[in-house]
């Protein structure tokens, strides 16, 4: 959450590697495979973020937006290929995933609050138990960042007690407070009412002017094409195409895409 | 209780209620009393001066089971959630845990809790081991304590299960260690969702306690025993039942009762 302006990403391809820009990027997915039992759900993705920027991968269902994530957050292992962050492979045996798990945050599609405990303690849990940090510092910085966010009222309800658009933010909260270096966005408008949408998107909009390095699923094509610096299309667990939000909503080269873009129109989304 | 039930029927519902109850229990007490053995029975049974005299040392056996059943319910909630976390750790490195608890439950749960006092409450002492207590008394507890906590181990576990796959995601996106998300994510809920069959397993343990006099401890039951044997009249045995009704009813009705609210603020929760 440093430079201001996030960087407009260029010559942003799927097969670029990692080695073709002149700096490393910030994280990158090498010719990745993960199956649920025999069922392939990644079949040798790539896939490049550079530091700043928003990447949205866009979709239909089971095409691995949500595996991605919780495959670069090391919560599913990865059965083959190279996920470097910052040019180091994360998925070799020996890494500390919950060290890992400091520099890169994920929210879910259910906000996954836990239900036994306020936002206060929701949001603190992680950094007070997993990284040490004392109660007081945690609870002035969490107290911060849900005013930020409009709950500064909420920290002593319970989940329950609050509207789904209030969960996600406080899920949102959680993710934030390691201060992560990579946010991951696991459709988190999905569950939400429509009219809750907008503030949790308002929410997404003001990080990404911050900088911060995000990774979108979504289904949310209007916002995607304002908010990303890259939009990949997946098509059975790779990307099949992915560039400027111009470019892919506008000229898609594939006819897959044209056609998922062609549906989700129809159905009144873009 | 009595006067829920009537508010529950209305006026006219508390009349039929009443005369039926009447009916129904002035024909049992009948029907017993027309018996053609009844004056022996009662005689044997519920003769006031057995009762008083075998109450000492049935009361002071009382004393053991209270004693047995405080310090079992101490034990088996500690014992069994160890189990219950045993079984539920992942990752191939806690493999001989998982299986140590499987045995645990499969063993004690598999056999008879009469036979697994037996077993323990008079083949352990005769083994003389250095170290180790040989009253029956201590392994009588300790039999009753491992089946128990095979049982309950068993409840904890299906509260574990019963939390969401993603409540557990979520705590080790946030850094927690697998441990820390049982511990503070996991299993506070698994045991609320729990708790009206653990406090249902109390009840059921208040009684079993009564097992030990099986290899010699001298609680209600074995006092009860040792008069009738000498004085061939069982009046005793009605006062070790009225001791454990006195006990059971009383946790049985508080049982519900807080099953009951359980039930209603969670309906609450879901408005």
């Amino acid at each position: 959450m440093s430079a201001p302006v996030p960087s407009s990403s260029s010559n942003l391809s799927s097969s670029a590697s990692p080695s073709s820009r002149g700096r490393s990027p910030k994280l990158a997915l090498v010719d990745v495979y993960k199956s649920f039992g025999d069922k392939p759900v990644l079949n040798g993705l790539d896939l490049v973020v550079n530091e700043h920027d928003v990447v949205c991968l866009i979709g239909p269902s089971g095409c691995g937006k949500s595996t991605i994530l919780r495959c670069i957050d090391l919560l599913d292992p990865i059965d083959r290929g190279q996920i470097l962050l910052d040019g180091v492979d994360i998925t070799v045996p020996g890494t500390d995933a919950n060290r890992l798990r400091r520099r890169i945050g994920i929210v879910f599609q259910s906000y996954n609050l836990f239900p036994h405990m306020s936002v206060l303690d929701n949001v603190t849990l992680g950094p007070r138990r997993a990284h040490g940090v004392e109660r007081r510092r945690a609870e002035a910085k969490a107290r911060e960042l849900l005013d930020r966010f409009g709950l500064g009222d909420k920290a002593g309800d319970y989940p329950n007690k609050m509207s789904g658009g209030q969960n996600q933010r406080a899920a949102i909260v959680r993710a934030l407070m390691v201060e992560p270096e990579i946010l991951l966005l696991d459709e988190v408008t999905s569950a939400l009412d429509p009219e809750l949408v907008g503030e949790v998107l308002g929410v997404i909009r003001e990080l990404s002017a911050q900088g911060l390095t995000m990774i979108l699923a979504t289904h949310e094509m209007g916002f995607a094409r304002d908010v990303a610096t890259t939009v990949a299309f997946l098509h059975e667990g790779r990307v099949l195409e992915a560039g400027p939000p111009a470019t892919i909503f506008d000229t898609p080269q594939q006819p897959r895409t044209q056609q998922f873009l062609q549906r989700v129109t129809e159905a009144g989304r873009l | 209780m009595l006067r829920k039930l009537f508010q529950e029927e209305g006026a006219k519902g508390a009349l039929i209620a009443t005369v039926s109850t009447v009916v129904v229990f002035g024909l049992a007490v009948w029907a017993i009393a027309a018996s053609p053995n009844w004056n022996k029975v009662q005689n044997q049974f519920f003769s006031a001066r057995h009762m008083s005299d075998s109450w000492p040392q049935v009361s002071r056996g009382f004393l053991i089971n209270i004693e047995l059943f405080l310090i079992a319910m101490v034990l088996i909630p500690v014992v069994s959630l160890l189990v219950a976390v045993m079984r539920s750790l992942r990752g191939p490195g806690f493999f001989p845990l998982r299986l140590l608890s499987l045995v645990f439950v499969d063993l004690f749960r598999g056999i008879p809790l009469y036979l697994l006092i037996v077993l323990l409450g008079f083949g352990v002492p005769t083994l003389r081991m250095d170290g180790v207590p040989n009253s029956a008394r201590f392994w009588a507890l300790t039999a009753l304590v491992l089946s128990y906590s095979a049982y309950t181990a068993e409840i904890y576990r299906s509260g574990i299960d019963a939390v969401p796959e993603s409540q557990r995601s979520s705590a080790r996106a946030l850094g927690l260690t697998q441990w820390q998300s049982l511990r503070f994510a996991i299993l506070p809920q698994a045991v609320r969702n729990v708790v009206p069959a653990l406090m249902n397993t109390v009840v059921s343990l208040q009684k079993d306690v009564a097992l030990v006099g099986i290899v010699g401890v001298r609680d209600a039951l074995r006092e009860a025993d040792i008069y009738t044997d000498r004085f061939f009249n069982y009046s005793s045995y009605m006062v070790a039942t009225v001791l454990f009704l006195l006990i059971s009813i009383p946790l049985t009705r508080a049982v519900d009762w807080y099953v009951a609210r359980d039930r209603a603020q969670r309906a609450q929760v879901m408005a």
